[in-house]
C-alpha cells in the first residue's frame, strides 16, 4: 500500500503541473477573446486563488512520494 | 446525575452554536438568492464601474475573502479563544447584512451605493470564513469522544437550514406585499427585497445574547491556563510540515469533493431547474425546499453513523454515489420537466409572440416564438412531475448529508487543539468557497461552450469528486481519534 501511495504522489505532482498549464491557457484564451474588464477581473481572481491551491497539490504529491502519508 | 448535567450542557452548547451559524448562513445566502434584484438596484449594467463592482462582489466575496476570513479569524480563535471569536464573526455578519438592507439605491446616491454594497459583502465573506470553524470546534471540544460525529452533525445542518430559511423568507415576502401576485412581486423588486436583510438583525441579537452567556471551550481554557496556546497559529499550521501535510490531505482528500457535492445538490440543482428545465421561479424553489426538509434529518443520521463506521467510509460512499448518480439523476430531471403528450385545455395569447398553454393534467407553460424557433418557458408542473423532481433533488441532498454530516468531526480530529481553529477553517473554506462555489460558474461555462449536451456541466463536480475520492481512499484513515485534547 505504501508503494502505491508513493507512486500516486508522482501522479499528483504531474496533475498539478498539467492543471497550472491548463489554467493559464484557458485564462489567456478567455481574457483575449472577451477583453471586457469584468472578464479579466474574473480570471485574474481565478489565477490568484488557484495557483496557490495547485502549488498545494504539488506539495501534497511531493509529501506522498516521500512517504509522509505511509503511516496514516 | 453528572451525565444528565453534561447532556443538558452539550445541548445548550449545540443550540447556541447552531443558532448563530444558521443565521450567518442565512445572511450569506440571501445576498446570493437576491443577486438579480440587488444587481438592478445597485449595479446597473449601463455603468461599467458599477458592473465591475458587481463582478467583484460575486467573485471576491466567495473565493478570496472567505478563505482569508478563515485565516484571520482562525488565528484569533487559536489566540483569544473560540467563544469571543465566533461572537465577533456573528456581530460582523449581522451588522453588514442589516446595513445592506439600509443602503440607498444607485439612483439615490450614485456610485457610493455599489461601493458600499461591495464593502459590506466583503465583510460578510470575511465573517463567514471565521464562523464555521469556530462553531464546529466549540461543539466538538464539548462533545464526548464516542459521540463527536453525532453532536457536531447538528452544526452541519445549519448551512442547509440557512439556505432553507433564506428561500422561505424570500418566497413569503415576495408574495405577502400585495393581494395581487404581480403587484406583490413588483413591490418586492422595488423595496421589499430589503425585508429579508432587515429581519436578520432580530435573529442576530437573540443569537448574540445566547452566545454571550456561553462558557469558553473547556479544552481551550485548559490550554490557556497551562500557557500552551500557540504563539503564531498561522506559522504552526502552514509552516510546519507535520501539520501542513494534514491540511493538504484535509483539502484534497475530503473538503474539495464535499464542496462540489454540496453545491451541486443545493445550488446547481435549483439553477438547472430554472435555467435548463425552464421551471418557474416559485416551483424551482419550493421543490428545493421540500427536498431539503425531507433530507435534513439525515445529517444527524450520517453524523451518528460515522461514530460507528468511521468518517472516511461515509464521506467517500457519498462521493462515489454522487459520481455514479449525477448524470442519471439529471437526465431524469430533464425528462420530468418535459411537456407531457396530453391534450390542451386552453391557449391564451399573452402578446404577439407568446401564449400561455394549459394541459389537461394541469401542466402549464408559456410558449414563445422567436426567429422561427418555439420554446417553452415558465413551466408550472403538474403534481406527478413536481413530486418526481422533489424526489430527484432529495437524492442529491441526501448525498450532501453523507459527505457533509461527518466532516466537522473529521476535521476537528485531524488537528491539535492549539491550532485547530486555523488549521480546519482553511481547507474547509477552500473546499466549499472555491471548489464548491465555482460549481455554477464552471457548469454554466461548459454548458454555454458545448451546447449540444445539457448535462455537460456535471463533469466538473464529477471530476473533482472523483479526484478527491481517489485521494481520500488512498491516504485517509478511517480510525476515529479518541482523544482531541492533544
Amino acid at each position: 500500500m505504501s508503494q502505491i501511495k508513493r507512486w500516486f504522489g508522482v501522479l499528483w505532482i504531474l496533475a498539478g503541473l498539467a492543471l497550472a498549464i491548463l489554467l493559464f491557457r484557458i485564462a489567456i484564451h478567455e481574457m483575449t477573446s472577451k477583453p471586457q474588464i469584468d472578464t479579466q477581473i474574473q480570471w485574474i481572481v481565478f489565477l490568484i486563488v488557484f495557483l496557490p491551491i495547485i502549488a498545494g497539490l504539488v506539495i501534497f504529491g511531493y509529501y506522498a512520494m516521500k512517504g509522509e502519508y505511509d503511516h496514516i | 446525575m453528572n451525565q444528565t448535567i453534561s447532556t443538558r450542557g452539550i445541548w445548550r452548547v449545540i443550540g447556541a452554536s447552531s443558532a448563530g451559524t444558521l443565521i450567518e448562513w442565512y445572511d450569506f445566502y440571501i445576498f446570493g438568492s437576491l443577486a438579480t434584484v440587488i444587481a438592478n438596484q445597485f449595479f446597473p449594467k449601463t455603468n461599467p464601474t458599477a458592473a465591475l463592482l458587481s463582478t467583484l462582489a460575486t467573485f471576491a466575496a466567495g473565493f478570496i475573502v472567505r478563505p482569508f476570513g478563515a485565516l484571520v479569524f482562525g488565528r484569533l480563535g487559536d489566540l483569544m479563544g473560540r467563544k469571543n471569536t465566533f461572537l465577533l464573526t456573528l456581530v460582523l455578519m449581522g451588522g453588514s447584512t442589516f446595513a445592506i438592507g439600509l443602503v440607498p439605491g444607485y439612483e439615490q446616491i450614485g456610485f457610493a451605493a455599489p461601493l458600499l454594497v461591495l464593502l459590506l459583502r466583503l465583510v460578510q465573506g470575511l465573517a463567514l470564513g471565521g464562523e464555521y470553524g469556530g462553531a464546529a470546534t466549540y461543539v466538538a471540544e464539548h462533545a464526548p469522544p464516542n459521540r463527536r460525529g453525532y453532536f457536531t452533525s447538528w452544526i452541519q445542518t445549519t448551512a442547509t437550514l440557512g439556505l432553507f430559511l433564506s428561500l422561505g423568507v424570500i418566497l413569503i415576502t415576495r408574495h405577502a406585499l400585495d393581494s395581487n401576485a404581480e403587484a406583490s412581486i413588483k413591490k418586492f423588486n422595488d423595496w421589499g427585497w430589503r425585508i429579508p436583510f432587515l429581519v436578520s438583525i432580530l435573529l442576530v441579537i437573540v443569537s448574540i445574547y445566547i452566545r454571550m452567556k456561553m462558557e469558553e471551550s473547556p479544552l481551550f481554557k485548559k490550554l490557556k491556563a497551562s500557557g500552551n496556546t500557540s504563539k503564531n497559529p498561522l506559522k504552526e499550521s502552514f509552516g510546519h510540515k507535520a501539520n501542513l501535510k494534514m491540511v493538504l490531505l484535509a483539502l484534497f482528500g475530503a473538503a474539495m469533493g464535499q464542496g462540489v457535492v454540496w453545491y451541486t445538490g443545493q445550488f446547481y440543482a435549483q439553477s438547472f431547474m430554472e435555467n435548463v428545465c425552464k421551471i418557474n421561479f416559485d416551483q424551482s424553489r419550493t421543490i428545493l425546499i421540500w427536498a431539503i426538509l425531507f433530507a435534513t434529518p439525515f445529517f444527524i443520521v450520517f453524523g451518528a453513523l460515522s461514530d460507528r463506521l468511521g468518517r472516511k467510509r461515509i464521506m467517500l460512499a457519498g462521493m462515489l454515489l454522487a459520481i455514479c448518480l449525477y448524470r442519471p439523476v439529471y437526465r431524469q430531471m430533464l425528462h420530468s420537466a418535459d411537456i407531457p403528450a396530453v391534450a390542451q385545455v386552453s391557449s391564451t395569447a399573452i402578446d404577439s409572440s407568446s401564449r400561455q398553454i394549459l394541459l389537461q393534467n394541469g401542466f402549464q407553460y408559456t410558449e414563445k416564438t422567436s426567429a422561427g424557433n418555439t420554446i417553452a418557458l415558465d413551466k408550472k408542473l403538474e403534481s406527478g412531475s413536481y413530486w418526481s423532481l422533489v424526489g430527484l433533488v432529495f437524492i442529491q441532498v441526501l448525498l450532501v448529508t453523507m459527505v457533509y454530516g461527518p466532516i466537522a468531526a473529521f476535521l476537528v480530529e485531524l488537528f491539535p487543539t492549539r491550532i485547530r481553529y486555523t488549521s480546519m477553517s482553511l481547507p474547509y473554506h477552500i473546499g466549499n468557497g472555491v471548489f464548491g462555489g465555482l460549481t455554477p460558474f464552471i457548469a454554466t461555462l461548459l454548458t454555454t461552450t458545448y451546447t449540444n449536451d445539457k448535462l455537460i456541466g456535471l463533469w466538473y463536480p464529477i471530476v473533482v469528486a472523483g479526484f478527491c475520492f481517489v485521494i481520500g481512499l488512498l491516504y485517509l484513515s478511517n480510525r476515529i481519534d479518541p482523544d482531541v485534547t492533544d
